[in-house]
């Protein structure tokens, strides 16, 4: 075969298409199937007959009405986004400075800190929620949203503050010192020189909390019982989810309105994302 | 010191000494709050889940090693244990292959379709796990949903997903591959971009097919990465708990169970905390393994 270069380079990209189509059927078919789902009428949903890739009769917003105006969603929303945000907060708060001791300024132990951040991946949610049980109780948080607010910095803060190492040391030295030759202070520094330095990895860190935040499951499941304290994550799972098998189309429609903030704030954000991911591992 | 530093500035507090001390003091007082987090409620509460461990079902007496010694004469934890190994290696297996198989494309396409379709390929790791892995259980319901419906216009019969134990596994591993392929994308088409063209060209000039040019250059050069990847995953995928807690609760008969979702049943649900602290604390071993080959792996990069 005598195909030109530019002619070869097009056969690829063709074939890279095609072998690109069942990974993004297999991606996408669970979102269509929601998205379908939640706008299908129930006897639709329960009938045997007709193509169930499609909408057969006519699409209804009765699910999203039901969640919307029939129970506590809005105000589950309303959780979740409180909690996400502040945690969010707490988060940035704490790794920031924590991110700048390590990376600049020298102290005992403070080599081994990075070891140590990465140590408590050894502890996931899945083996804490026991002993956190026994201590939201204690704290008389047991059936409250706000005992996530210190919950969930556990999962956020290692990853947040192991991520902004990595950007606060790769700031040149020569910056540390041009600001201290113009006197400014250790805080100063921080806030005019790193902070906007480190921009992209601020970013980077602020999402991941949020949505770190917004997502889980495990936490929420364990401590909180009260429909009006739930967030979204186990309000929907515990609550739409009813005894008879009609309740298909709004767990659908509770779910997809849940993730589309998270989605929404990847969309803008996602290049921060993965250059914060990936940087530490490639280098 | 001070004399010596004093007498050489002319002044009474050497302002370089006073610099390094404020220096020192700022860092503590800056890192305070990082150590007060890890140490308040990550090493104290897995410490206290070690003791509680020893503790009878009341917490009222200290019974040795009476709950790990129980676990091991149930067949149900030695079928949990089974599980979380059969569930992570055969996940991690699959999204590290697919994983690997889509960066392979994505990184053939030029620049500007790349961008669009990394971005739809990264949105089963996006969403929310407990709300996908809800869209899931729907999927898989066998009577009315998609799967059975597909299967069957295929020329299948309908197959009992999440009620035999077989099936309910698979759907299990799934719907794990769903979620996790997009994150060894990420990492692997980094990682592609990290390795100069100039090795390809001299590849080529060597005459290497493209099946060489990837037996030699691209694997061992993402071999480090691949290993990192795959470990991370390894601790994630082995501490689940959305999928199999929403998809099956454990079910059939906890045949579908691993260790989170099985200390949650016992320790929550059963309100077993000692017994469900004793469940989950034998996953440390697996998770430490992994963390130990990142670290190793990390630090050999930094040399």
């Amino acid at each position: 075969m005598n195909l030109s270069l530019a002619q070869q380079k097009k056969r690829k990209t063709t074939y890279s298409y095609l072998a690109l189509i069942p990974f993004l059927v297999f991606f996408l078919f669970p979102l269509y199937w929601m998205l379908l789902t939640s706008f299908k009428q129930d006897s639709e949903i329960t009938s045997l007959k007709g193509i169930p890739l499609i909408i057969n009769s006519a699409p209804t917003l009765d699910h999203y009405k039901f969640i919307l105006f029939e129970t506590r969603y809005v105000q589950w929303f309303w959780n979740s986004f409180q909690i996400a945000a502040v945690v969010t907060i707490i988060t940035m708060v704490v790794s920031v400075l924590g991110a700048y001791a390590i990376s600049r300024l020298r102290f005992f132990g403070s080599r081994h800190f990075g070891v140590g951040i990465f140590c408590t991946y050894l502890v996931p949610p899945a083996l804490l929620f026991i002993p956190f049980y026994k201590v939201v109780g204690l704290l008389g948080l047991l059936n409250t949203k706000w005992c996530l607010l210190f919950l969930y910095p556990t999962l956020t803060v290692p990853f947040c503050t192991w991520i902004l190492i990595g950007y606060f040391t790769a700031i040149p030295k020569a910056l540390d010192e041009a600001a201290f030759v113009d006197g400014a202070t250790y805080i100063q520094m921080l806030t005019r020189v790193f902070l906007p330095v480190a921009a992209p990895g601020l970013i980077a860190a602020t999402l991941f909390a949020f949505t770190v935040s917004w997502a889980q499951f495990l936490y929420p499941l364990a401590f909180i019982y009260r429909d009006e304290e739930k967030v979204l994550t186990n309000g929907i799972y515990t609550t739409l989810i009813r005894g008879d098998v009609y309740f298909w189309g709004e767990l659908m429609a509770g779910a997809l309105l849940a993730s589309v903030p998270v989605v929404i704030l990847f969309a803008f954000l996602m290049d921060y994302y993965i250059a914060g991911l990936t940087r530490g591992s490639i280098k | 010191m001070v004399t010596i530093a004093s007498t050489v500035n002319g002044r009474s507090t050497p302002g370089i000494f006073r610099k390094l001390r404020s220096r020192r003091y700022a860092a503590y007082w800056m890192v305070l709050p990082l150590v007060i987090l890890i140490a308040g409620l990550v090493v104290y509460p897995f410490v206290y889940s070690v003791w509680l461990s020893f503790e009878n079902k009341a917490e009222t007496k200290f019974v040795g090693w009476q709950n790990y010694k129980r676990l091991l004469k149930y067949d149900t934890f030695w079928l949990v244990t089974g599980n979380s190994f059969r569930f992570t290696l055969t996940a991690v297996f699959f999204k590290a292959t697919l994983g690997l198989i889509l960066a392979l494309i994505l990184n053939n396409l030029p620049m500007r379709g790349q961008r669009l379709w990394r971005g739809v390929s990264l949105i089963p790791w996006v969403m929310p796990l407990a709300l996908s892995s809800m869209g899931w259980w729907w999927i898989f319901e066998p009577t009315h949903s998609a799967i059975n419906w597909i299967i069957v216009q295929l020329g299948g019969t309908n197959k009992p997903w999440l009620s035999e134990p077989y099936w309910a596994r698979a759907a299990c591993i799934v719907t794990n591959i769903w979620y996790g392929t997009p994150f060894f994308m990420i990492m692997y088409l980094a990682g592609l971009k990290s390795i100069p063209e100039s090795l390809y060209e001299a590849a080529q000039i060597d005459g290497a097919t493209a099946l060489q040019r990837f037996k030699y250059v691209t694997f061992p050069m993402l071999s480090k990465l691949i290993s990192i990847t795959v470990m991370f995953s390894t601790i994630v995928t082995f501490a689940n708990f959305d999928i199999v807690r929403i998809l099956t609760r454990g079910g059939p008969r906890y045949t579908t169970h691993l260790f989170g979702t099985y200390a949650f049943s016992i320790g929550i649900d059963g309100g077993h905390l000692p017994r469900g602290s004793a469940v989950a604390l034998f996953m440390l071993p697996v998770l430490a393994v992994a963390a130990f080959i990142i670290l190793r792996n990390i630090a050999r990069g930094e040399e």
